[in-house]
């Protein structure tokens, strides 16, 4: 094997208290503090493994959003990416941005950069969608193995444990192949002082939405985001006898 | 957003370690200490509480477990009645009560003292201040915020951040301490170094006192030199001298940015020489500094399962930086770990101001004192020494108890000069008990040192008072002690030596 792609999407980091906005088109992004996608920090982690352990000769991290994307970029690589993409989009394009779109980019790009694995974030925490790295390799015509918790290089390809309703699955794919990283797959590592010092120096390279050729017109609208139902306020009940008859009132019991 | 649920689960933080499992002896049974010359409590007194507060409000029997055992479950007192006023009358009537019937009480926050302050130490009444939570103002413009001395620190700290406040403390125990017990202990805390203690942001305490009386001492202002200041009474000392039930408190202005550097050391001295760059380079938006040798670091991430940001150094520190913009402040935190870098202060680290990853560095930090627990029994320390003698405390004790102990750590609030020292080991024994005390305040009392530094004195402490304070003061200190509680009830066996 010699080269993988990963995804880097810069999203609301999960820390920060989400606000609708009023219109109730989108969430609030202004102001707010950005950092990568966890899951994609998870594949991160997992490219630069297989490089560690010889696996992969080069890592290339894509990151499609404004300009800010830069800057989860510039972790990608201080984590121990060898360089990355940009492909820079920003105002109601990105908003109307879907994942078929990214699916699109990712694939013309592991075409032209001659990727022979894609590791993908199973999800985004902002819109939690779950599609770019199905749809990835329907539009590669390539396998994917999804829900990865743990990657293993197999005599043509790799074997890869998957986490499925009830347990673990276990198969094993040829490359190239589109892979999504679950939660457990590993613990991704901080990008530290003297790897962001050393990144300055990796090149990203800037494209457009017409350099990839990517028809990027919405396949589906909006209609109205709202913030989930507020938890009614619970009462604290002296003692179980009365816990009993609130029950019996209410009819649980 | 699926993620951010499953990390909260993982995260959670409970100080509530409380577990039926393994109760401390009696206070009474494993410290030599003789019962006052108090009333025992009897039905009649039960009833005439039940006639006070609502008979839900009034727990007896097995109820009463969780009140009678410290956090660090170094000390189990004997307690039937725990009372739960909701009201500054309610505690009035309840301590005039008392103090007619000369039972004695232990008022009580969060429990989450470390100086076994916040139980009773035989069959004191507990009052417990948990439900006293109400905020009654926050004022945007000037920053001061009234509130009953039961709300949760955590609580508050939400509610003023929706007026774009902070408040000007940060525990580990914010989750469950109150902000009234952190008034009463004087609690310093992470951010000391930028916002100093609570005898200058509190404003004004209102406080029952030994017989009843309500004492208002409230203000709404900064500045108002009239008189004495005597709320500086009810600030450190430890539900000695009356019952806060209310209080002002002053809150900075929530900072817009903050960043924090997570940094790796190879020596104490290099600790020094990193806090003092950190000082000249980051001056205004410094907000806290804090040092963890290797033993604590590993303790919590080992016992917590958290992830260590970088490798394995003999030291690490924490840098925190507050501020109004937060370009200029990440260019003023880089270019300080750059410079340390550089002059070889510091080996490596990392910098973040993504709130999920400040939340993971600072977990790392503030669950030590839960993962020693975890490991064991644990002596702890909280000692103010000087800088130049800070760490070698440490070495001194792990001599001393050699194999005793699992583990002898230090770490803490290095830019204040407050050190907390842990030994743990398997279970409590005489034998190390005896190893590591009077020796720990002997070692600090020569460096003229704090024996306790921001836990206060509590019951642990009081016979090593003399250790940091000179006989006129303890003199003047008991003669305050007669005049605001003669009866003695208020929180007895604590904060002062018996004569
Ligand atoms: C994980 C952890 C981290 C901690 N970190 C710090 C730290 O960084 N800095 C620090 O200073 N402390 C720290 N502490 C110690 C403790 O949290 C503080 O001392 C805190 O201020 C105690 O508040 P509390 O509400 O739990 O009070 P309690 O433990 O309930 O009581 C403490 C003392 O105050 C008295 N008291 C409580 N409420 C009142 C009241 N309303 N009126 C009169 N007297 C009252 C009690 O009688 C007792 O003597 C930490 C503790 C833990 C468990
Ligand atoms: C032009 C001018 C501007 C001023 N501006 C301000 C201002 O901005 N803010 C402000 O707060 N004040 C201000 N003041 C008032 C005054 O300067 C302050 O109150 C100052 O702190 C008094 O210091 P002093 O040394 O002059 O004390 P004195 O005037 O000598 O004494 C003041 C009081 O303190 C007592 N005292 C003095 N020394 C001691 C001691 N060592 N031990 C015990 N008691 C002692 C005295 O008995 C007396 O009761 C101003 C005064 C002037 C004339």
């Amino acid at each position: 094997m010699s080269r993988v792609l990963v995804g880097v999407k810069r999203v609301i980091d999960y820390a920060v208290k989400i606000r609708v906005k009023p219109d109730k088109t989108g969430v609030v992004t202004e102001g707010v503090k950005h950092s990568m996608n966890p899951f994609d920090e998870i594949a991160v982690e997992e490219a630069v493994k297989m490089k560690e352990k010889k696996l992969a000769t080069e890592v290339i991290a894509l990151s499609v959003g404004p300009a800010q994307s830069q800057e989860t970029l510039r972790t990608a690589l201080a984590m121990g990416v060898d360089r990355g993409i940009h492909i820079e989009i920003s105002g109601k394009d990105y908003e109307m941005l879907q994942p078929l779109h990214i699916s699109k980019m990712f694939a013309k790009i592991a075409q032209d950069e001659k990727c022979d694995l894609i590791i993908l974030g199973k999800q985004a925490i902002d819109d939690d969608s779950n599609q770019t790295a199905q749809m990835t390799a329907a539009c590669l015509d390539w396998p994917q193995a999804v829900f990865a918790s743990a990657i293993e290089k197999a005599d043509n390809g790799l074997k890869v444990v998957r986490e499925i309703d009830g347990g673990l699955e276990t198969i094993t794919t040829k490359l190239p192949a589109v892979i999504s990283a679950d939660l457990r797959l590993n613990i991704p590592r901080y990008a530290t002082l003297p790897n962001i010092m050393k990144a300055k120096k990796k090149p990203i390279k800037k494209l457009t939405v017409a350099d990839v050729g990517v028809d990027i017109k919405p396949r589906y609208e909006v209609v109205s985001v709202e913030d989930p139902p507020v938890r009614q306020a619970g009462s604290i009940i002296p003692d179980v006898d009365t816990l009993v008859s609130k029950l019996k009132e209410l009819g649980h019991v | 957003m699926l993620l951010t649920k499953q990390l909260k689960i993982i995260n959670r933080v409970s100080a509530r370690a409380f577990s039926a499992k393994e109760v401390p002896q009696f206070t009474k049974d494993r410290y030599p200490v003789k019962r006052g010359n108090y009333n025992a409590l009897n039905d009649h007194d039960i009833s005439h509480f039940e006639s006070i507060l609502e008979k839900h409000r009034v727990l007896t029997g097995s109820d009463t477990d969780m009140y009678n055992i410290d956090w660090i479950k170094s000390v189990r007192g004997a307690s039937n009645v725990v009372l739960k006023p909701k009201t500054t009358e309610e505690v009035s009537e309840i301590v005039k009560y008392c103090h007619a019937q000369k039972l004695a009480v232990v008022p009580q926050g969060g429990n989450t003292g470390l100086v076994g302050g916040s139980v009773p130490v035989f069959d004191e009444v507990v009052i417990s201040m948990s439900l006293m939570n109400k905020i009654e103002h926050i004022d945007e413009y000037s920053g001061i915020v009234r509130c009953q001395s039961g709300v949760v620190l955590e609580k508050l700290e939400s509610a003023v951040n929706e007026k774009g406040l902070i408040v000007p403390l940060d525990l580990g125990s914010k989750g469950t301490c109150h902000i009234g017990g952190n008034v009463s202990t004087n609690a310093g805390g992470l951010r000391l170094i930028r916002y100093g203690n609570l005898h200058g942001s509190v404003l004004g305490v209102e406080a029952v006192l030994a017989n009843g009386k309500i004492l208002n001492l409230m203000s709404n202002f900064k500045k108002d030199n009239t008189g004495y200041h005597l709320k500086h009474l009810f600030i450190g000392s430890e539900g000695s001298l009356g019952i806060v039930t209310k209080l002002a408190l002053h809150c900075p202005t929530a900072p817009n940015a903050v960043n924090l550097a997570f940094v790796g050391l190879e020596s104490f001295q290099q600790v020094l020489n990193a806090f003092l760059l950190a000082k000249k380079e980051l001056g205004e938006i410094l907000s806290s500094v804090e040092m963890i040798d290797e033993p604590s670091l590993m303790a919590s991430t080992t016992m917590c399962n958290l992830q260590s940001p970088i490798q394995k150094y003999p030291f690490y520190m924490i840098f925190e930086t507050s501020g109004s913009n937060d370009e200029h402040d990440k260019e003023k935190l880089n270019n300080f770990l750059k410079n340390a870098m550089e002059k070889s202060i510091i080996v490596d680290g990392v910098a973040t101001n993504e709130p999920s990853k400040m939340r993971n560095i600072w977990e790392s930090r503030e669950r030590i004192a839960e993962s020693l627990l975890k490991m064991g029994y644990c002596f702890k320390y909280d000692i103010s020494l000087p800088l130049s003698n800070f760490y070698d405390i440490v070495g001194a004790v792990r001599e001393r108890v050699g194999s005793h102990a699992k583990l002898v750590s230090g770490y803490g609030h290095v830019g204040d000069s407050n050190m907390h020292l842990n030994i743990v080991c398997e279970k409590f024994s005489q034998e190390i008990y005896k190893l590591v005390e009077p020796f720990v305040f002997e070692y600090t009392s020569k460096l003229k040192g704090s024996i306790s530094a921001e836990h206060g004195i509590g019951f642990h402490k009081p016979k090593y008072l003399h250790y940091s304070k000179s006989p006129e003061a303890i003199e003047l200190m008991k003669q305050i002690k007669n005049l605001m509680d003669p009866e003695n009830i208020l929180n007895p066996y604590k904060v002062l030596p018996l004569s």
